[in-house]
């Protein structure tokens, strides 16, 4: 996977071929990827003791509406059979109807997915924003109250339990201090104004020119979004600080200093763009993590995201919403992988010459 | 300044501005009800399929059935879109008079049409709420025939025997029998799915509030329905939030962002308890907790095991400490309210007494047994103590933790030893947990029905003939007595240890009157709701 297509200097011909082919590869490595995954998932959902036609009938129904259900769902058929007629009707774009929603499962996640992505962007720019230029000063102050300060906060980050945190957070941003909205996208009395296109209500809100949707939904998703973000903070931070310490010990900033280069230079310029290829991979393995869906600060925050839709419907052996779900969070890795070769390919001019 | 907080402190500067303006939600709007819960468990929001707490609650407010009762007394019942019904001489056949001159909320009038096609409708669809209405002898096959219209405002219902009148109107009374707006439904009808894929997520019904949206696992949103033949709700809106945390459901109640709080746990509710603007409503509901002890387990299947088990539960202070307020000691299987309903309760903590039925049974070193508790705080802290009782006679209990779905699972297959569960009933009448608790007609494995008593592999034909005998007695009092007397047999000698009946605890905003929490777990009602 992650193999971006490229034109080199060989000719139109021959980087047509090569395009051809890597485009190729990389079609069949995500192809593959899926497949693995819904195999898996599949295998996975059928083994856990939970029968599932409970999710469909209940546990009152009748015998005979039982029988008939587990006909229905082809669960008389052998595994193999179920997985070939699941991926068949998938590659028709079908993707099966959710029991626990009664929506069709691609219904569901146009509308789960873009609560996600909302509040994993907001919390990874957030983490971004916040933890690489920490992680920078940590480095920079080794061993001083800055980098203990950067330390305690990244530890504090890393292990106190989420819910417990978010708990905290309403309770002191919101029902104490009154900073921010509670649980929830909006407020009741802002719902409807606006026209659902993308999903995600604040880039609807501004498209529409909603302000007052906007402001709303932004005080709504901060909190969330800000305790997902001192998360990957605590994360990104602490990787900066790592990479930024093996950046600083090389020689060539050795020389850059006997250049007599200004040390912010030195810092940002120079370091920490050396730093910065692995830390494009930390950053985009911490946002893809967040767009799996956080269950926790869902759950909390009553946020109707990813997490909380495959939880559930794992829970009930909803098997085509965990199928749908499966998919699109394998999406977001080839996605976010794919994002990262550009991104190495343009902050790295080795890997440029490599092509 | 350390560059650390300079950049925190300009980070929340930056937030500021554009965040404080907009917390400004103290409380909802004066015309709208918001209550917090936990809806995942809403599947459909078709009458003919809905099985569900809360989808239940939601159609009690949005669709009006043929029957009703007095939530206060019910005994009391009454026609909604029935006006009047007469029994054949027979007893087999029950002839309706419907209400004239009410319409749905799309305006359609209703008529006995309507009636007929919402139960034929429920029959042929199949769905897991079918039997209440197919026990009476109904099927795909014959629906049409046994359920006629008559007339304009009548039709003509009949059964395949002579049951207790208050039995079948009891029926008649379940969400399944809730009548749907036929011309609106058929609209939308495809591939001859009588409307089933466009009603399980839309609305056709008469009752007080419509249907506007519901958004699963986040939130459902009713109206005041225009056309309503009652006194019209004062609530223009009434909204379900999908709140599942009880934390947090405690925070938006004192904030004032819900006007109800259904899901707050003991502690919450103590927590609450003390704030003056906050009041508590309770209503004691029909589900039941107990313990199934499964007879194919050789200890489990002696009768002073059985027995010594029942004097093993500190009733008392689990009803008392971990389920604090939300429960009462009940012990039979028909709950308090429920025709014939037995109200003794003979067992309390009793090590000494159990030492000596398990002596009696050779059991005197006590012996293992494992489990099967489903993983949520109630029944976790339930099964710990009963844990802690049972050791205090020599018995070891290893809890098998799993989730709902997982724990059913292996319980419906009767792989369980002991299983730890909570039981409502499906209607009004006593028959519906009679029909499972004392009827078992066939115990072998492949048996075509499967009630609680089949899945703890109790073998009673004697006790199945008494429910049978009573679901027939037609004289209310005499089919009471009836009742009583199979109860007090099941209390002492069958494999439930029934604990526990429980009470719904709703914490409200001052400011909200009128709300009512009803037996039923379809009952709670908030038509009448009013805030000063």
């Amino acid at each position: 996977m992650g193999v971006v297509p490229t034109l080199t200097g060989r000719g139109r011909f021959g980087a047509l071929w090569t395009f051809t082919l890597a485009l190729g590869r990389f079609v069949a490595t995500v192809a593959l990827t899926f497949l693995g995954l819904l195999a898996v998932t599949f295998i996975i959902n059928r083994v856990v003791p939970i029968d599932p036609v409970l999710a469909w009938v209940g546990d009152r129904a009748s015998p005979q509406v039982y029988q008939r259900v587990f006909l229905e769902l082809g669960l008389d058929r052998p595994l193999y059979v179920q997985f070939w007629m699941y991926l068949q009707k998938a590659l028709t774009g079908d993707f099966g109807t959710s029991v626990l929603t009664a929506n069709p499962v691609i219904v569901d996640i146009a509308r789960v997915f873009p609560a996600t992505l909302e509040l994993a962007t907001i919390g990874t720019l957030f983490g971004t924003v916040l933890g690489v230029p920490m992680g920078v000063l940590a480095a920079v102050r080794q061993g001083r109250a800055t980098d203990q300060i950067v330390r305690v906060v990244g530890l504090v980050g890393y292990s106190a339990p989420i819910f417990w945190l978010g708990l905290m957070a309403l309770l002191v941003f919101y029902a104490r201090l009154g900073w921010t909205a509670g649980p929830g996208r909006l407020d009741i009395s802002y719902d409807y104004i606006v026209t659902p296109k993308t999903g995600l209500i604040l880039l609807d809100s501004a498209l529409q020119r909603q302000w007052g949707v906007f402001a709303n939904a932004f005080s709504h998703i901060a909190l969330p979004a800000a305790l997902l973000g001192y998360y990957s903070m605590a994360y990104i931070s602490r990787m900066t600080r790592s990479f930024m310490l093996n950046e600083l010990a090389q020689e060539y900033i050795v020389t850059a200093r006997v250049k007599g280069l200004a040390e912010w230079r030195i810092i940002w310029g120079h370091a920490l763009r050396n730093a910065a290829v692995p830390l494009v991979t930390v950053i985009a393995l911490s946002y893809a993590n967040l767009l799996e869906g956080s269950v926790l600060t869902e759950t909390v925050f009553a946020w109707p995201g990813l997490g909380q839709y495959i939880t559930n419907s794992l829970q009930n052996a909803d098997m085509n919403a965990v199928l749908g779900g499966t998919l699109v969070i394998g999406a977001v890795f080839v996605g976010l992988n794919t994002l990262s070769d550009l991104l190495y390919h343009q902050l790295d001019p080795r890997v440029r010459m490599r092509r | 300044m350390n560059p650390i907080l300079r950049l925190v402190a300009a980070a929340a500067l930056a937030l500021m501005p554009v965040v404080a303006p907009t917390t400004v939600s103290a409380e909802t709007p004066k015309d709208t009800l918001v209550q917090a819960w936990a809806i995942d468990d809403i599947i459909s929001l078709d009458p003919a399929e809905i099985f569900e707490f809360t989808a239940a609650e939601i159609a009690g407010n949005s669709y009006d059935r043929l029957i009703g009762y007095d939530v206060n007394d019910v005994s009391k019942i009454f026609g909604v879109i029935a006006e009047s019904w007469t029994l054949s001489d027979d007893g087999k056949t029950l002839s309706f008079t419907i209400k004239q001159g009410r319409k749905f909320a799309s305006g359609n009038p209703i008529t006995a049409a309507d009636a007929v096609f919402s139960l034929q409708r429920a029959v042929i669809l199949d769905k897991s709420p079918a039997f209440i209405l197919t026990q009476f002898g109904l099927s795909k096959d014959n629906v049409k025939d046994k359920i006629r219209q008559t007339g304009d405002y009548s039709f003509d219902f009949e059964m395949d025997n002579t049951y207790a009148p208050t039995f079948v109107l009891y029926c008649m009374t379940a969400t399944v029998a809730s009548v749907v707006d036929q011309k609106l439904v058929m609209e939308h009808e495809a591939d001859g799915d009588l409307g089933y894929n466009w009603l399980k997520t839309n609305y056709a019904g008469s009752g007080p509030f419509t249907i506007k949206d519901w958004r699963a696992n986040e939130v459902v949103v009713m109206e005041r329905n225009p056309n309503y033949w009652g006194p019209a709700p004062a609530m223009a809106r009434a909204i379900y939030r999908h709140l599942p945390e009880p934390a947090t459901q405690r925070l938006l109640l004192e904030k004032g962002d819900i006007d109800v709080a259904r899901k707050l746990g003991p502690e919450e509710i103590k927590a609450v308890s003390a704030n003056p603007d906050v009041k508590i409503m309770k209503g004691v509901k029909g589900s039941i907790y107990y313990l199934g002890l499964n007879q194919k387990n050789e200890n489990l299947a002696k009768p002073q095991v059985r027995q010594a088990l029942k004097y093993l539960v500190d009733y008392s202070t689990i009803a008392e400490t971990i389920l604090d307020g939300t429960v009462i000691v009940h012990q039979a299987f028909l709950p308090r309210g429920f025709l014939g309903a037995l109200e003794e309760t003979p067992f309390a903590l009793d090590v000494d007494k159990a030492k000596a039925l398990l002596a009696e049974a050779g059991l005197e070193n006590g012996f293992s047994v494992t489990m099967d508790t489903r993983n949520t705080p109630d029944i976790t802290g339930i099964a710990q103590a009963i844990q802690q009782t049972f050791a205090l006679a020599g018995i070891t209990l290893e809890i098998i933790p799993g989730d709902g779905k997982q724990t059913l699972t292996k319980y419906r297959a009767r792989n369980h030893d002991i299983y730890i569960g909570r039981w409502g009933p499906d209607y009004q009448d006593p028959h519906t947990n009679a029909d499972t608790f004392a009827r078992n007609p066939d115990n072998s494995d492949d048996a075509k029905s499967k009630p609680l008593a089949w899945r703890n592999a109790w073998d009673i034909p004697e006790m199945t003939k008494q429910a049978d005998a009573a679901v027939l007695e037609r004289d209310a009092a005499k089919r009471a007595e009836m009742y009583l007397a199979i109860q007090k047999e099941h209390q002492m000698t069958s494999p439930f240890v029934i604990m526990f009946q429980e009470i719904e605890v709703a914490a409200l905003r001052k400011n909200v009157n009128g709300y009512v929490i009803g037996p039923s777990f379809d009952d709670n009602r908030f038509t009448g709701v009013t805030k000063d």
